[in-house]
C-alpha cells in the first residue's frame, strides 16, 4: 500500500478577479511520478504555484500530514519542497555553480553540500563543464538542467517540475527524462510533474491527472489513460 | 602641480566619504529599488549617537563600534517597521514615506541634541601625516577605514552564504523564495548594512563639517551624484562613482575661479542632470529590459 505525500483538496484560485482553478482534487503517492495534463491555460502552472504558495488560494493542500495553505513560499519550500518553476528561475547574473549553492541555502552542512554538487555533475556532466560560467549564459537545456540541479540541492522530498521539456530540442528532452526517471528511482524523490506533451509525461509518470479549464475531468494509471480514446485524440495526436 | 596632486588626493578623502554614502543608497537600492532620501539623517543620528556615548566618557573607537551596531539595529527596525509594510506600494508612497523619514530624524535630533554646531573629535589626528603636507592624518584615516569596510563588503558578499542569499534576493526574488531563502528578512539586513556603512561615512565626515543635524544634506547630494554617475545597480560602480564626483568637485573648486567654494554643490547637480539625460544607466549600471 502506497502512501500519499501530497494531496490537494478542493482548490480554488485566482489572478486578481480572473478565477482559474475551480475546486482541484488531486493526489501524489510517495516515491511516484504523478502527471498533470492538460492544455496551455487549463491551469496546471497555477496549481504549482499554489502548492508553494505563490498564488491566492482556497482550500487544502496537505504535504505529509501538514497543512500548507497560509504558509509562505520560503516555509513550504524548507519542507522539503523544490520547485523547478515556469521558465526555469535561474539566477542569470550568477555562476552556475552558485546557482547550484543557492538551492543548498537551506541546509547547514557544508561537506554534504560539496558531496551534493558533484553528484548534480555526474547527473549533469555539461555543468561541471560550465561551473563557473554565468547561468544567463547556458543554453535552455543546460539552464533546464542546472534548475533541476539546483531543486535536487534542497534535497526535496517531492519536487514539483513545470513543463521541463519546454523549448528543448528533442534529444535533450530524451536526456533529460531519463534522468528525471534515474532521480526518482534512486534517491526516491516523488515527482510531480506538469506537461504539455502528454505522451513523453505518460511515459514517465505511474499516475496521471487531466485538468480542463480548472478542474480535474479524469485521473488514473498511466497506461490506461494512455489507452483513453478522447486522450489519445485530444493530447496524444494519434 | 604639488597643488593639483594635494587636490586630488583631498578630493580622494571627502570622494571616500561620498562612496559610503553612495553604496548605502545603492545596497538599498538593488533590494527595494527606490532610493532612500533618509539615508544622510540616519548617519547623522547615528553620528550623533557616537557624539552622545563620547561625552558619557565612552573612548572614540568604543564609542565607534557600539555605534555601528545601533546603526544595524536601527536599519534592520526601519525596514521591519516601516518599509516591509509599504512592500508592493507604488513609488509615491515610497518617496512620502522617504522624505517623512527625512524630516522626523532631522527634527527628533533637533529636539534631543539642539541645533547648534558641535567639534566632532577625530581620531587621527589633524597633524600632517609623515611631515609632508599632501596628505592630512584624518584624510589618510578616511581613506583606509573606507578601503577597509569595501573589502570587508567584497569579501562578504563574494564569498559567504548569508552573502550569496543577499545577492539572490535582490536579483530575483522569486526564485530566491523557491530556494528557501526568506527574502524579507534579506531586505532588512540589506538596511541593516547600508545603515552601518552610513553611520561610519557619518563619523568620519563630521570632524571635517562639524556636527550638526543638518551636516547630511550637501554630502547625500554629491553620494547621489556618485551613485548616479556609478549607475545604481553596481556597488563597485557606486564607489568609484563617489571618489570620482570628490575629486571633481575639489578640483573644480580650486581650479575653476567662477565655481569657487559657492558653487561646488552645483557640480553634484550638473552631473546628476547630465548622467540622466546621456548615460541613464551610469559608468557601470546595466539598463533594465523588462519582457512584456
Amino acid at each position: 500500500m502506497t502512501k500519499t505525500i501530497l494531496e490537494v483538496k478542493n482548490l480554488h484560485a485566482a489572478y486578481g478577479q480572473t478565477r482559474v482553478l475551480h475546486g482541484v482534487d488531486f493526489s501524489v503517492e510517495e516515491g511516484g511520478v504523478t502527471t498533470l495534463l492538460g492544455a496551455n491555460g487549463a491551469g496546471k502552472t497555477t496549481t504549482l504555484r499554489a502548492i508553494c504558495g505563490m498564488v491566492s488560494l482556497q482550500g487544502s493542500i496537505m504535504f505529509d500530514g501538514v497543512e500548507l495553505v497560509g504558509k509562505s513560499t520560503e516555509e513550504i519550500v524548507r519542507l522539503g519542497i523544490a520547485h523547478v518553476p515556469d521558465g526555469r528561475g535561474t539566477f542569470t547574473k550568477m555562476t552556475a555553480v552558485e546557482n547550484l549553492q543557492l538551492g543548498a541555502m537551506t541546509r547547514k552542512n557544508t561537506k554534504e553540500i560539496a558531496d551534493d554538487i558533484e553528484r548534480i555533475f555526474a547527473y549533469f556532466p555539461i555543468l561541471k563543464a560550465r561551473q563557473n560560467q554565468q547561468a544567463g549564459t547556458l543554453s535552455g537545456g543546460e539552464q533546464q538542467m542546472l534548475a533541476v540541479g539546483r531543486a535536487l540541492m534542497l534535497r526535496p522530498r517531492l519536487l514539483l517540475l513545470d513543463e521541463p521539456s519546454f523549448g528543448l530540442a528533442p534529444l535533450v528532452v530524451r536526456e533529460l527524462f531519463g534522468i528525471l526517471a534515474t532521480i526518482n528511482k534512486q534517491e526516491r524523490v516523488s515527482i510531480l510533474l506538469v506537461e504539455q506533451n502528454a505522451s513523453l509525461a505518460l511515459n514517465l509518470a505511474d499516475h496521471a491527472f487531466l485538468i480542463e479549464t480548472g478542474r480535474i475531468v479524469m485521473s488514473g494509471p498511466s497506461e490506461e489513460i494512455k489507452k483513453d480514446e478522447s486522450v489519445r485524440a485530444a493530447y496524444l495526436g494519434y | 602641480m604639488e597643488l593639483f596632486v594635494q587636490q586630488v588626493v583631498a578630493g580622494l578623502a571627502t570622494g571616500s566619504i561620498y562612496a559610503c554614502m553612495a553604496l548605502a543608497l545603492v545596497m538599498i537600492y538593488q533590494a527595494i529599488e527606490h532610493l532612500n532620501f533618509a539615508q544622510g539623517e540616519m548617519a547623522m543620528f547615528s553620528t550623533f549617537i557616537c557624539w552622545q556615548l563620547m561625552q558619557w566618557g565612552v573612548p572614540f573607537w568604543g564609542a565607534f563600534v557600539l555605534t555601528i551596531a545601533f546603526a544595524f539595529a536601527a536599519g534592520v527596525f526601519i525596514e521591519r517597521v516601516i518599509l516591509k509594510p509599504l512592500h508592493n506600494a507604488p513609488v509615491l508612497s515610497h518617496v512620502v514615506t522617504f522624505i517623512a523619514l527625512y524630516v522626523i530624524i532631522n527634527s527628533v535630533a533637533g529636539f534631543i541634541w539642539d541645533f547648534t554646531v558641535k567639534p566632532f573629535p577625530t581620531p587621527f589626528g589633524t597633524a600632517p601625516l609623515f611631515g609632508s603636507n599632501l596628505i592630512g592624518a584624518h584624510q589618510a584615516g578616511t581613506i583606509a577605514v573606507t578601503l577597509v569596510m569595501l573589502a570587508f563588503l567584497f569579501v562578504f558578499f563574494r564569498y559567504t552564504r548569508i552573502g550569496l542569499a543577499m545577492r539572490a534576493a535582490a536579483a530575483n526574488p522569486t526564485s530566491a523564495k523557491l530556494v528557501g531563502i526568506r527574502v524579507g528578512w534579506m531586505t532588512a539586513l540589506g538596511w541593516g548594512m547600508a545603515a552601518a556603512i552610513g553611520s561610519v561615512a557619518g563619523m568620519l565626515i563630521a570632524p571635517v563639517v562639524f556636527l550638526e543635524p543638518n551636516m547630511m544634506l550637501s554630502i547625500l547630494v554629491y553620494a547621489f551624484a556618485g551613485a548616479v554617475l556609478g549607475g545604481l545597480t553596481s556597488p563597485g560602480g557606486a564607489v568609484l562613482g563617489g571618489l570620482i564626483v570628490g575629486v571633481v568637485e575639489n578640483l573644480a573648486g580650486t581650479f575653476i575661479p567662477v565655481i569657487g567654494g559657492e558653487l561646488k554643490l552645483t557640480i553634484a547637480l550638473v552631473i546628476i542632470v547630465a548622467v540622466l539625460v546621456w548615460k541613464p544607466s551610469g559608468l557601470f549600471g546595466r539598463s533594465i529590459v523588462v519582457r512584456v
